[in-house]
């Protein structure tokens, strides 16, 4: 292993390069060519509000896509702004952690929105920009993980965890009281355990379940991911031989889940997702999996968000409220999805 | 490479200071473990143990589930199908750190190789296409890795994760952050098909053991990989083309990660960028505990074996007790430790460094 090192700079730009450009050509050429998730927008409509009014810029910053879930959240951003003639976003992805985001929102700033749309990394580490921006006259909509000052937004449009954890119980707990189980065994498939929105889920759960004398069996908490989901299940299973019921808190590590449950071949249960994709909603449909409801999470918020954002930049409140003003909280009511209503929600789903 | 050195070092020590080295001798228990040729077997042995012990706490928390032999039955083939995918992955991690290397970036090449087999253009070809694709994808970014270790000279560890970085972000980049789901039922068929009672998956683990034993133990390529690694220099002076055979190495590796990311697929049919998350550690842990040196020269298929299965074990353990997975890490991360400190003990290197220590100062 000792050569001359004079020609090593060379040979080290040439192996670089090949072997980065073979993968940008190679993956060029296998793409996906998969339709891009159906935005959830929401522009036509009767009401004044949906007239052309003053142009607004809009600063949308939301952490890099690592699941279905956050990539939903950007591209229903950006196709909700398409529908606007009047709104121009100018989005920068906030890269891998608070510290990249917030180096990305300096530049956001710099290019004077005249209202920042914000999925911060956490609500805590983000305060401060918050609050930076909205003393600068910037209004800030702060989208899904809350700000814990109430002056460092204008706006809050976000999801109910613990809500979701309710609807998940409520919904087992009454189906398992219609077939008359009395002690029944539930099993939990939480997502990264370290998160508060988890836990919070979690909790919600719990509560609920305990207010009709169940409580949870087992939980295997997985990762968000289709492999975790199934090494979970799989967990899940050998430890529990018989199940009444389960819930699965985010519908695509449940791709994985069921996965398991085939491998396993369990179907003596019921299944509970959360989120609310669009293939959980096509397999409760169909209904021939466990799977028989799924509690929304849904990503259709950033819709939402910038639709919020348009009416505060323009001054006008929602058309059919009574305030001229756009409200200050907004939580979303986490549904529950059967295979009676799945169709409505099919357009929500991502 | 250690039988040399152990016995070289009697010979040296004792005019240091007798009474010293007579302390440090002085475990005569530790001489059966260092007993000639046996070494292997007798770590594996150790593994076995710790096996068994696992099993036994099973038994005492759960007797109620391990009352039922159908269960057991069924748990043993779980522990050992959980333990497949990340077990293909650490033959060819035990290769790569045999050699003298280390490769960071197996998750990574897993998730990219899971992701180009399940893009819609791919499974048009059917599961011929997206095995090729899988196994193609691993080797060849197993190929870069190898050629930017050996003729691009950077250290294996920067090399390989700037892979791990650059593969999960052209996975991201292939799948557009999206879970990509496998419609392909030969493909997902390879994750619940059983042959005579036993799952597939376990069969294809048990074929790449074998086939990564043979390799290892009964070929000359075997034998330069063990000699590569215990000391390149010596290895290039016998006239072994150190780079090209670190080239082979990682190429191992690679495909090694293509044939998982297959089981991976099927197990989870789908794919995702942010699929196989922290294998290289779970390989890597695996191999240590084996008794694979990180330093290179040593190791064993077999051992690898037995620490991935150890792994499956005790999160299967966790999981029929329902206890958090937080416990499960710690406990994970005392266990490498403490096979590591049992394999300094074993093979003298404590000794070595105390009777090393001492002749500095004196």
């Amino acid at each position: 292993m000792r050569t001359p090192r004079h020609d090593l700079s060379r040979r080290r730009l040439l192996f670089g390069g090949a072997a980065v450009s073979a993968g940008v050509l190679l993956a060029g050429c296998t793409s996906n060519e998969q339709s891009p998730t159906e935005a959830q927008t929401k522009a036509a409509g009767s009401g004044a509000n949906t007239e052309p009014g003053k142009k607004v810029t809009i600063g949308f910053s939301a952490p890099a896509a690592d699941h279905g879930w956050i990539a939903a959240i950007t591209n229903n951003a950006k196709a909700q702004a398409g529908a606007y003639q009047d709104v121009e976003l100018k989005s920068v992805e906030a890269g891998a952690d608070a510290a990249a985001q917030r180096a990305a929102l300096s530049t956001l700033i710099s290019q004077k929105p005249d209202v920042i749309v914000l999925l911060p990394h956490d609500g805590k580490e983000l305060n401060a920009f918050g609050l930076e921006a909205m003393k600068a006259g910037i209004p800030v909509v702060n989208l899904d993980r809350a700000f814990p000052d109430a002056r460092a937004y204008r706006c809050q449009i976000k999801g109910d965890n613990y809500g979701m954890g309710v609807a998940a119980a409520t919904y087992i707990a009454e189906q398992l009281k219609t077939k008359g189980v009395s002690n029944p065994v539930i099993g939990e498939i939480p997502g990264i355990e370290s998160l508060e929105l988890t836990q919070e889920r979690s909790k919600g759960f719990a509560d609920t379940l305990a207010s009709y004398g169940f409580k949870v069996a087992n939980r295997r908490p997985a990762e968000f991911t289709v492999d975790s989901g199934q090494q979970a299940a799989t967990g899940l299973f050998q430890a529990l031989p018989k199940i009444d019921a389960v819930w699965n808190h985010d519908d695509d590590q449940g791709i994985g889940v069921l996965a398991a449950v085939n491998q396993a071949n369990r179907k003596e249960f019921i299944m509970v997702g959360g989120a609310g994709s669009k293939k959980a909603m096509e397999d409760i449909a169909a209904d021939n999996t466990v799977l028989k409801a799924t509690v929304t999470y849904s990503p259709s918020m950033a819709s939402s968000a910038i639709s919020l954002a348009r009416l505060i930049g323009q001054g006008k409140g929602m058309s059919d409220l009574v305030e001229l003003q756009v409200p200050k909280e907004i939580v979303l009511a986490s549904e529950t999805i059967t295979k009676e209503n799945a169709s409505d929600y099919l357009k929500l789903g991502f | 490479m250690s039988d040399v050195r152990e016995s070289a070092l009697p010979a040296q020590s004792p005019p240091v200071e007798r009474a010293e080295t007579a302390k440090v001798d002085a475990p005569a228990k530790l001489s059966w473990w260092r007993g000639d040729g046996g070494e292997g077997v007798k770590r594996n042995l150790g593994l076995l143990a710790t096996l068994v012990v696992l099993v036994v706490i099973g038994i005492l928390t759960r007797p109620d589930l391990y009352g039922d032999p159908n269960w057991v039955w069924g748990n043993t083939l779980t522990i050992l199908k959980l333990a497949s995918v990340v077990g293909v992955v650490t033959v060819g991690m035990t290769f790569v750190i045999i050699g003298g290397g280390i490769d960071l970036s197996v998750g990574a090449i897993v998730a990219l190789a899971g992701v180009w087999c399940t893009t819609v253009a791919t499974q048009s070809y059917g599961a011929g296409g997206m095995i090729f694709t899988a196994l193609t994808v691993g080797l060849a970014v197993g190929v870069v890795n190898g050629l930017l270790v050996s003729y691009g000279r950077l250290v294996p560890f920067i090399a390989t994760l700037a892979m791990l970085v650059a593969a999960r972000g052209l996975a991201a980049e292939i799948s557009d952050k999206q879970t990509q789901v496998s419609g392909n039922t030969f493909i997902n068929g390879i994750a619940s098909t059983n042959v005579l009672g036993i799952p597939l998956l376990v069969y294809i683990l048990v074929a790449v053991v074998a086939a990564g034993w043979v390799l290892l133990n009964r070929t000359t390529f075997g034998r330069r990989t063990v000699a590569v690694g215990g000391n390149p220099e010596a290895a290039r002076l016998a006239g072994i083309n150190v780079r090209r055979h670190t080239v082979l190495l990682y190429a191992l590796s690679g495909l090694c990660c293509g044939i998982a990311a297959v089981m991976l697929t099927a197990q989870a049919t789908s794919a995702q960028a942010a699929m196989a998350n922290l294998y290289e550690l779970d390989a890597i842990a695996a191999a240590i505990i084996g008794g694979t040196l990180l330093s290179g020269g040593r190791g064993t298929i077999i051992g690898s074996l037995l620490g991935v299965i150890i792994f499956s074990t005790i999160t299967n353990l966790f999981a029929i007790n329902n206890l958090s997975a937080e416990a499960q890490n710690m406990v994970k991360g005392g266990i490498i430790v403490a096979a590591v400190l049992v394999q300094q003990v074993q093979f003298g290197s404590l000794t070595q460094f105390l009777a090393r220590n001492r002749a500095t100062t004196t």
